[in-house]
């Protein structure tokens, strides 16, 4: 989201230029699963349009898939970029307090009754209360990380430990499920729309945290507190406020996340429900580029990010690799980016682009 | 300070996590400790006239699964004082934990001590103790590396049989080809073993049966839905999705939905569940999925039976009680097995 | 060979990308004597140091050590190390949560096995037989600034070191400190070692050293004996030009002529924080410039940051042109129309991932408020009119401030206040760290704002700085005001004596 393209000298200048852009770090990583995709199975790339159950047009085909699965992630990323810039740590109860918008969700959908035969309540007032209770979750962490300076990952460790727990509290630990069909709108399709909703979701998501980041102070505020505190209290930031936003804007996401895991199934497990997401929304924000110790971020390199996780999964699940052995292929991924990004591999990777340009330049 | 204030929280957390656990079913009494006890304080009053049979129940937490709400719900509708029972109960997914709850009864003097542990192994020398002090013990839905003598029934689920009924059942659908979509549980537990065991003795046994993916969703209906999207992605064609739990049926069809493949009675595609939720039994009434196996939970009234055996004189012959379990079709379901057995 | 060279380093080049950092640049340090490296900030001094201990590599030239024909290939700073020459720099490298002894000794021991108690006997007799006033088992955390960087220096010295570089090591300490620092480098100078000192501060250059290396835009200018180089030589040929007189910039600008009835812009009263000053009083007229002066901890810094609302104000009050008003955070200051230069600017001042652009326009888009940026062709603009009016040197807006000399990061400092238009502007130790050249700067930008009315506070650490800029000072002892002087009583001697505190 930031670009600001000069005058390029020459076309080494051009790479050299790319390359050393943030973006790139994901977008090479989405090049390279695509590539091993083209050589292994060029039918990854195909899209269909065919027609589901309810007679609704849809596309589908791995693409689609990703683009489709890859949502929830994305629209984390966007939350965990900014609670990772300020603060430099990361909330690892988003998987839990997913949990709890999705309950929360459910009992206002359900009211009373488990199974109602009809809604109790419209989607858009229970995503409201899901997104109000989200966001106060969000906020309870953001005071224990800025008031209390807590370590972001200690702090949140206990949302992440008791979040699930809470979850089925609210629900008196039954589970509900809905029969009502808007619900799925919200994780499958819109009647006459073939592309799936959690999609136009995210693009919404991104849109909003676009404008945002273009019509308010958020990126400026949020890259200076999480680079010097003490400079931003004294240029008239409030430090102790912006981190709290962070983690309430993360809130909003995960109450967003919760509509759309719960809508995909139309009910929810809450030892289950969106587990593990954390790890990914952090390796996203990772494979963006974006340092883990906080300051300067780059949003669409996040985003891109977590759809590149998406691909991997996918990939992975085409080829039917064990789903239990995931991780450790996403382990894989993580090693070799903290390889790429340390500054021993950065400086000497300069040492040899600034050698090829002396070269061209004799 | 700020050490002390984590800690504090961490406390905090840990306790709303049991209460949050214990849930609407420990409502009526709060409890903090995690291995935490309830005694029906009404029945204290009357158990000095003796006529009620003391029992002291270990169970896992009922917050664990759906299958260990129905457990706990049943147990606590049968142990009653109307049924002539003063029962206390202790929660743990701790094997420690347990044990400690189980010393605490043995002095209390409990008649039976009832027990679903947590771990297989350790439970020797408390046994022991138990019956040195008299007390009888009944294990249920989980046996335990223990001599038989140390108890007197062992009534659990045979997990290989819920698989081996769920496969004759496929078996005798009669199709042509077996395409089969086979997505476990978390691998190594029990019910995944028993039920992934005799579809793996059927694909090796018969060349028309083929396993089109054999995954682990790990229970997960988001992961289970992402396997088969998987597979109907990369245009392979089954005409079978066996699940081994309820939730990774639900996740499965929500694919299929998704990509238009007719499933269920008169369906492209045949859904298997297990655990009989009450939700997955409304499916195959709706003709929408084919097949649910029954774990089931319902231990109580097998208990029951073996108290009052014990408690008139008689002997129990056979040690271990297998439950019996059932597996519903979608064209013979009724509503009155829905209500039944559901869970 | 020159005789009693211990270090020679002939036609050194050196080159970055796009810069050549060094061109043929000579230099030789003799045994036993005190060397200052001068030159402004970007004149190579740096990369000089960075190639003589190894953490570049050097693309022609050589260098050779205690007068031997051979050249020594330098390739790492363990090989500097091993070769006798030892850094010492500005921000202290040693780790603050380990005893002194261990400090001195990490890493240096062979093998796992340490014998404690030898060790703190060594240190002990290390640090007696160089006066420095720390125990060889206390915590380094608990020692000064100024006893770290001793410590420092006695790792060095113990290490056999020939070559003993101090790369402005007195910018953090006071007058008392750097006495005593230099008591320790004459020390180690009877010792027969030779020691590069790169400062700012001409008159310790001229206090303590044998001879002087002139550099500038990466070549060398020359090699002077102290008693052949006045002061205003030294500075002109450390600018390349000839300078006006330093001391007489006063009459350049018209002071701003008060009206009458005036009252002051800024007034507090009994103003209190908890940085544990005592209340004091305090105010400021238009276009007036004045300073707190007093010993480094005296309190000077904390006055300053109580009126910006900094610390946490505990009881005062402050009015505005008669008229009450509530700072209780920076924020509030700044609506008031206070600016803040920090005397930390690493900590406090600048945010350093943060382009120039960013850091330029940080305090007034704050005051904007969160729903009013700039757009990037606003801010754009704003930066390039402050890059050019203050002559900052960047490579472009985008670049990260951190990657600036310290100069011109205090000009990039210098221009977000200024874009703030202030009424009162707070300027604690904008001088520090940075060349002549830019002191001129920062001074005469001083007085020409003030004589455009706005008021300003100036503190340094450097008093001649604040004689000349200032017409009325606040001096501090002991975390309380003590005096006040105004015109004729601004001498150097008047000031000396109401910090002492004798009646002299």
């Amino acid at each position: 989201m930031q670009t600001n393209e000069t005058k390029k000298t020459g076309a080494s200048a051009f790479l050299g230029k790319m390359v050393r852009k943030q973006v790139m770090i994901p977008l090479a990583a989405l090049l390279i699963l695509f590539l091993f995709n083209l050589i292994m199975d060029p039918s990854f790339f195909k899209i269909e349009l065919g027609y589901n159950s309810a007679g609704n047009p849809v596309l589908s085909g791995f693409l689609i898939t990703i683009l489709d699965s890859g949502s929830e992630l994305a629209i984390l990323a966007i939350g965990m970029t900014l609670v990772t810039a300020a603060t430099g740590g990361q909330d690892i109860s988003v998987g839990a307090t997913t949990a709890i918008a999705g309950s929360v969700l459910l009992r206002v959908l359900c009211g009373t009754n488990s199974r109602p035969e009809t809604l109790q309540a419209p989607i858009i007032v229970a995503f409201l209360a899901a997104c109000v209770v989200a966001m106060l979750f969000g906020a309870f962490n953001g005071v224990l990380v800025a008031v209390f300076k807590i370590q972001p990952m200690i702090a949140t460790l206990i949302l992440y430990t008791a979040g699930r727990s809470i979850a089925a509290w609210i629900n008196n630990n039954e589970l509900p499920v809905v029969s009502d069909k808007t619900l799925t709108y919200f994780g499958e399709f819109i009647p006459g729309i073939p592309i799936p909703t959690p999609f136009f979701i995210a693009v919404a998501c991104m849109i909003v945290i676009g404008l945002v980041l273009k019509f308010t102070n958020l990126r400026l505020y949020t890259q200076a507190v999480g680079i010097n505190e003490n400079s931003s209290r004294l240029n008239g930031l409030n430090p102790v406020f912006i981190k709290i936003l962070s983690f309430v804007i993360l809130g909003l996401c995960v109450a967003v996340v919760g509509l759309i895991k719960v809508s995909r199934i139309s009910t929810i497990n809450y030892s289950v429900i969106a587990k593990d997401i954390e790890m990914d929304a952090i390796l996203a924000v990772a494979l963006g580029g974006n340092a883990l110790s906080g300051g300067k971020f780059n949003m669409t390199a996040s985003i891109i990010g977590a759809y590149v996780i998406q691909c991997l999964t996918t990939t992975l699940y085409k080829f039917q690799v064990r789903s239990d052995a995931l991780p450790a292929y996403k382990a894989i991924v993580v090693i070799v980016l903290v390889i790429v990004s340390a500054p021993v591999v950065r400086e000497k990777f300069n040492a040899f682009m600034a050698k090829r340009k002396v070269k061209e330049a004799a | 300070m700020k050490r002390k204030l984590v800690s504090v929280l961490v406390c905090a957390a840990m306790a709303a996590t049991v209460l949050a656990g214990c849930g609407n079913k420990a409502a009526e009494t709060t409890t903090t400790d995690t291995a935490a006890e309830e005694t029906t304080e009404e029945a204290a009053d009357t158990a000095a006239s003796g006529d009620l049979i003391k029992v002291g129940i270990i169970n896992n937490d009922p917050n664990e699964s759906g299958y260990r709400t129905a457990n706990d719900a049943d147990m606590k509708a049968m142990f009653t004082e109307e049924n002539g029972y003063e029962a206390s109960f202790a929660y743990s997914l701790k094997n420690d934990e347990q044990i400690t709850a189980a010393q605490k009864f043995i002095q209390d003097g409990v008649d039976y001590l009832l027990l679903s542990a947590a771990d297989t192994a350790g439970w020797d020398t408390v046994l022991m103790d138990a019956q040195a002090a008299g007390t009888r013990v009944i294990l249920f839905d989980r046996t335990i590396d223990a001599d038989e003598s140390l108890y007197e029934a062992s009534i659990v689920s045979d997990m290989e049989a819920e698989g081996q009924t769920a496969v004759d059942w496929l078996a005798g659908q009669g199709l042509e080809e077996y395409n089969i979509i086979h997505i476990q549980g978390v691998m190594g537990s029990a019910a995944q073993q028993g039920r992934t065991g005799a579809l793996d003795a059927m694909v090796e046994a018969n060349d028309n049966w083929n396993l089109v993916t054999q995954q682990t969703a790990e229970w997960n209906a988001e992961k289970a839905q992402q396997i088969v999207q998987s597979v109907i992605d990369s245009g392979e064609e089954f005409n079978v999705i066996y699940a081994e739990n309820d939730d990774m049926a639900k996740g499965a069809v929500a694919a299929l939905d998704k990509a238009n493949i007719s499933h269920g009675v008169d369906g492209d595609v045949i859904i298997m569940g297990f655990d009989t939720n009450t939700w997955a039994l409304e499916e195959l009434l709706a003709g929408n999925w084919n097949y649910d196996g029954q774990c089931n939970p319902f231990q109580a009234s097998y208990i029951d039976e073996v108290i009052k055996t014990i408690e008139s004189g008689g002997t129990i012959e056979q040690k271990v009680i297998i439950m019996e379990e059932k597996g519903f079709d979608a064209e013979t379901i009724t509503q009155e097995d829905i209500d039944t057995y559901g869970i | 060979m020159e005789e009693n060279a211990v270090l020679q380093m002939r036609n050194i080049h050196k080159s970055f990308p796009g810069v050549k950092a060094l061109s043929g640049v000579d230099f030789t340090l003799r045994k036993g004597e005190i060397h200052a490296l001068m030159g402004e900030n970007g004149a190579g001094k740096s990369t000089l140091i960075k190639v003589l201990t190894g953490v570049y590599t050097k693309d022609e030239g050589h260098i050779y050590l205690d007068g031997h024909e051979k050249e020594v290939a330098i390739r790492s700073p363990q090989e500097a190390q091993k070769l006798g020459i030892s850094p010492v720099y500005q921000e202290i490298t040693l780790c603050p949560n380990l005893s002194v002894a261990e400090n001195m000794y990490i890493g240096r021991t062979p093998g796992a096995m340490q014998n404690w108690r030898k060790m703190n006997k060594d240190a002990d007799r290390l640090l007696k037989s160089l006066d420095i006033p720390a125990k060889a088992t206390q915590q380094l955390s608990t020692c000064s600034i100024a006893v770290q960087q001793m410590i420092a220096i006695a790792r060095a010295v113990d290490t056999d070191c020939k070559v003993l570089i101090l790369d402005e090591p007195t910018s953090s300490l006071d007058e008392q400190e750097v006495e005593k620092l230099f008591k320790l480098m004459r020390d180690l100078r009877e010792r027969g070692v030779g020691i590069i000192f790169v400062t700012h501060f001409l008159d310790q250059v001229y206090e303590v050293c044998d001879r002087i290396t002139v550099m500038r835009d990466g070549c060398l200018v020359g090699e002077y004996e102290i008693k052949d180089l006045p002061r205003v030589q030294l500075v002109s040929k450390m600018l390349g030009k000839e300078l006006d007189d330093l001391s007489d910039i006063h009459g350049e600008y018209k002071s701003y002529e008060k009206k009458e009835g005036e009252l002051p812009v800024f007034e507090v009263e009994k103003l209190h924080s908890n940085a544990g000053i005592k209340p004091f009083n305090f105010h400021i007229d238009k276009g007036e410039v004045n300073g707190f002066t007093g010993l480094l901890g005296s309190g000077r810094s904390e006055c300053v940051r109580a009126i910006f609302g900094a610390d946490h104000v505990v009881g005062g009050t402050v009015k505005k042109n008669g008229k009450t008003v509530k700072i209780t955070k920076p924020i509030d200051a700044m609506r008031q129309g206070i600016g803040y230069l920090p005397e930390d600017r690493k900590r406090d001042g600048i945010i350093g991932d943060l382009s120039v652009r960013d850091n330029i326009i940080l305090a007034q888009q704050v005051l904007r408020g969160f729903l009013k940026p700039y757009s990037r062709a606003e801010a754009d603009k704003i930066a390039d009119e402050y890059i050019k009016l203050l002559n900052i040197k960047t490579a472009s807006a985008d670049t990260p401030i951190k990657s600036l000399s310290g100069g011109n990061q205090q000009k990039v400092i210098l221009a977000r206040w200024l874009l703030t238009h202030p009424e009162y502007l707070i300027l604690d130790e904008p001088t520090r760290g940075i060349d002549v050249g830019t002191k001129v700067d920062i001074q005469k930008l001083v007085l020409k704002l003030a004589s455009e009315g706005m008021s300003v506070t100036f503190i340094s650490s450097e008093m001649d700085e604040m004689l000349r800029t200032c017409s009325r000072l606040i001096v501090m002892r002991d975390r309380r005001v003590v005096g006040e002087l105004t015109g004729s009583d601004l001498n150097q001697t008047s000031i000396m004596s109401t910090i002492a505190g004798g009646d002299k």
